[in-house]
């Protein structure tokens, strides 16, 4: 294949398909190092603070959450829709990338899957507890019962999310496995080679056999492809759905039609930043600076400048139509939201998320590392506001004014997101020990062209 | 019957996938049948030199979104509209031509979810995947940084298979 001579080269150094599989794991076969103990001790300490007020909410009720009769989607539903919008970063760079043929992705394609899954199964906690009995949470589920029988409602938003949730996590969850495959297997060889039985034992049963031959790949590449385009319609109407829960209601504030394009714009926007706040750690930590490098950082800041501009136009043109329409409550919901008491949510999220990415235009600042992790971090914090906003001041001022209140998260609330926070990178952590963090395979076959590419334009031109 | 006693197979192992594509093409012209090739990462090519025909899985992941989508608005038929109609919210259930639209979303995640997860499980039956399966691998580093052709060989191309093996890069042949 064919690459613009002027391009980059994508991994740094003369790499043969050895090194590749030394480098790449390298962190599977070797010990952890001290700064992996630190963050996984941080990180599961996290997760058993979530366990306990997890524990505490079912055991004492919703009561222990600070909602009331106005405002009873707050804390945990700006959770759930921040989560699942992290998670589209994965699934956005492992099939809508590869139908696009963006070979940088490679470095970063299995970690952002991995981070998908993890994402959405934090995500998912929420409107499970949110249930409330949290053991009847199959009745959302349509199962022949006891009760007339008495089937679920599909003309409702909150199912279709149920659905599309569920799909959406277990075709993911076979995407990022099946990709694994190939790669277990290189594991398990090596450990043959390097006569480590337990190793070749269970990485050969999580390796399903595979034997990599010439068939094998042909069928291969054609499922990732399948799967990659049924992945592709899969994770816009997932966020849509999500976007639905709010736009098919009759709120102020949520009951608008940009939000379908709006949101995934925003889950997209707020995914890339996560991706790099974790890969800039992970390559650090991990060894793997020669294989997610400036470049890839780079490309990945050019989707964040896109995405947050459209979150930043679609902010404006809520606020344009709220007026244009001429709906007083509509209006108010917007006035209130900019000027009423939760003004500096709203702010936090316009600078967090309207300007700051707009530094990205910079060349300097969009491949520096220190400037990129610092603006990630705002950009997660930006789209964490972004759902509160949505979320708290649509509901806080009711058509009633006798109904009018406020809405302050609790102790338990927070030790619940906390908790989720634990038990994402606890996951993380624990997948980039056990399992390859770059797609080992996919990388190797296009190492020839990335190679040729860099050395004929790496400072010695002919 | 002497034959077929003195058919054996010929291993050829390279360590760079554009030599291992070369020999396959010289020992195809040559008429030798190459019984199969095994690689780090996917070949491009290799399937017509193997003569390995386009596989139908796509075709199956069609079928099978069909059948999700079907599915989905029968279920959704059955429990709405005709075993428990209610109204939710002055919302009735009078008829699915009526409700098609809100049933949308389910039916196209039903259709993503049969098509992807049945294809998924063809694919692993199809190539023999299960967990617990021994990989019938020829050689250990064909997963990592090697590349073998496998060729069988009889009494009389034998040293031919061996020669071009050799001229085109393998560096073990076994």
């Amino acid at each position: 294949m064919q690459e613009a001579s002027i391009r980059v080269p994508l991994i740094i150094g003369n790499k043969s398909y050895t090194q590749l599989s030394d480098d790449i794991c390298r962190p599977v076969e070797g010990k952890a190092n001290k700064y992996w103990w630190m963050a996984f001790i941080i990180s599961f300490l996290a997760l058993l603070w979530g366990v306990a007020s997890l524990s505490y909410t079912v055991g004492t009720g919703i009561g222990s959450w600070g909602l009331n009769k106005t405002v009873g989607w707050a804390w945990d539903i700006t959770n759930f829709v921040w989560w699942i919008g992290i998670g589209h970063a994965g699934t956005l760079i492992s099939a809508i990338l590869l139908l696009f043929r963006q070979r940088w992705r490679m470095s970063i394609n299995r970690s952002a899957e991995a981070m998908t899954i993890f994402a959405v199964i934090c995500a998912a906690l929420f409107p499970v507890f949110h249930m409330g009995r949290v053991w009847l949470a199959y009745w959302v589920l349509p199962l022949p019962n006891q009760f007339g029988s008495l089937w679920p409602n599909f003309n409702s938003p909150l199912l279709w999310d149920v659905f599309a949730i569920s799909t959406y996590f277990s075709v993911s969850l076979v995407f990022w496995y099946l990709g694994l495959i190939p790669d277990l297997a290189t594991i398990r060889d090596r450990a043959a080679r390097a006569n480590n039985k337990m190793r070749n034992t269970i990485y050969g049963i999580l390796s399903f056999g595979w034997k990599g031959s010439a068939r094998d790949w042909s069928r291969f590449e054609e499922v990732a492809l399948v799967l990659a385009g049924l992945s592709t319609p899969l994770v816009l109407s997932v966020h849509t759905i999500v976007s639905m829960d709010f736009a098919t209601s009759v709120i102020p504030g949520w009951h608008t039609t940009i939000f379908p394009p709006y949101f995934v714009a925003g889950a997209i926007f707020s995914g890339f930043a996560m991706v790099l706040t974790l890969m800039l750690i992970a390559r650090k930590v991990l060894n793997l600076e020669d294989y997610i490098n400036v470049e890839h950082v780079e490309a990945m800041n050019k989707i964040i400048i896109l995405t947050g501009s459209i979150v930043g136009i679609a902010y404006i043109t809520e606020f344009f139509i709220a007026w244009y329409s001429g709906v007083e409550y509509e209006a108010y919901a917007f006035i209130n939201r900019a000027t009423g008491p939760y003004w500096w949510a709203y702010w936090s999220m316009m600078t967090c998320n309207v300007i700051t990415p707009q530094l990205f235009w910079f060349r300097g600042i969009r491949r520096s590392m220190v400037a990129t992790f610092i603006i990630s971090i705002f950009v997660n914090i930006g789209m964490w506001f972004e759902r509160f906003v949505i979320i708290v001041t649509s509901l806080h001022r009711d058509y009633l004014t006798s109904s009018w209140t406020m809405y302050h998260p609790t102790f338990i609330e927070v030790g619940i997101f906390i908790g989720t926070l634990g038990l994402f990178f606890t996951c993380f952590l624990i997948f980039s020990r056990v399992f390859p963090v770059i797609a080992l395979s996919e990388l190797k076959s296009v190492l020839k062209a990335i190679r040729e590419n860099g050395s004929s334009n790496g400072g010695h031109h002919e | 019957m002497e034959v077929i006693m003195s058919n054996k197979t010929i291993l050829g192992i390279y360590s760079d996938d554009e030599l291992l594509v070369k020999g396959a093409r010289q020992l195809r012209d040559k008429g030798v049948k190459i019984k199969n090739v095994f690689s780090p990462f996917p070949i491009h090519g290799i399937d017509a030199l193997l003569g390995i025909p386009r596989t139908r899985l796509a075709i199956c992941s069609f079928i099978y979104g069909v059948a999700g989508c079907s599915l989905a608005i029968l279920m959704m038929w059955y429990m709405m509209i005709y075993d428990w109609p209610s109204d939710v919210g002055g919302k009735p259930n009078f008829a699915l031509y009526m409700n098609l639209p809100s049933f949308i979303p389910i039916t196209f995640e039903c259709t993503v979810l049969c098509a992807a997860h049945l294809m998924v499980l063809t694919f692993l039956l199809r190539s023999k995947l299960l967990p617990g399966v021994t990989a019938p691998i020829p050689d250990v580093r064909c997963t990592d940084d090697r590349f073998v052709i496998q060729v069988s060989a009889t009494e009389a191309n034998q040293n031919d298979i061996i020669s071009i093996l050799k001229q085109t890069g393998a560096s073990e042949i076994k």
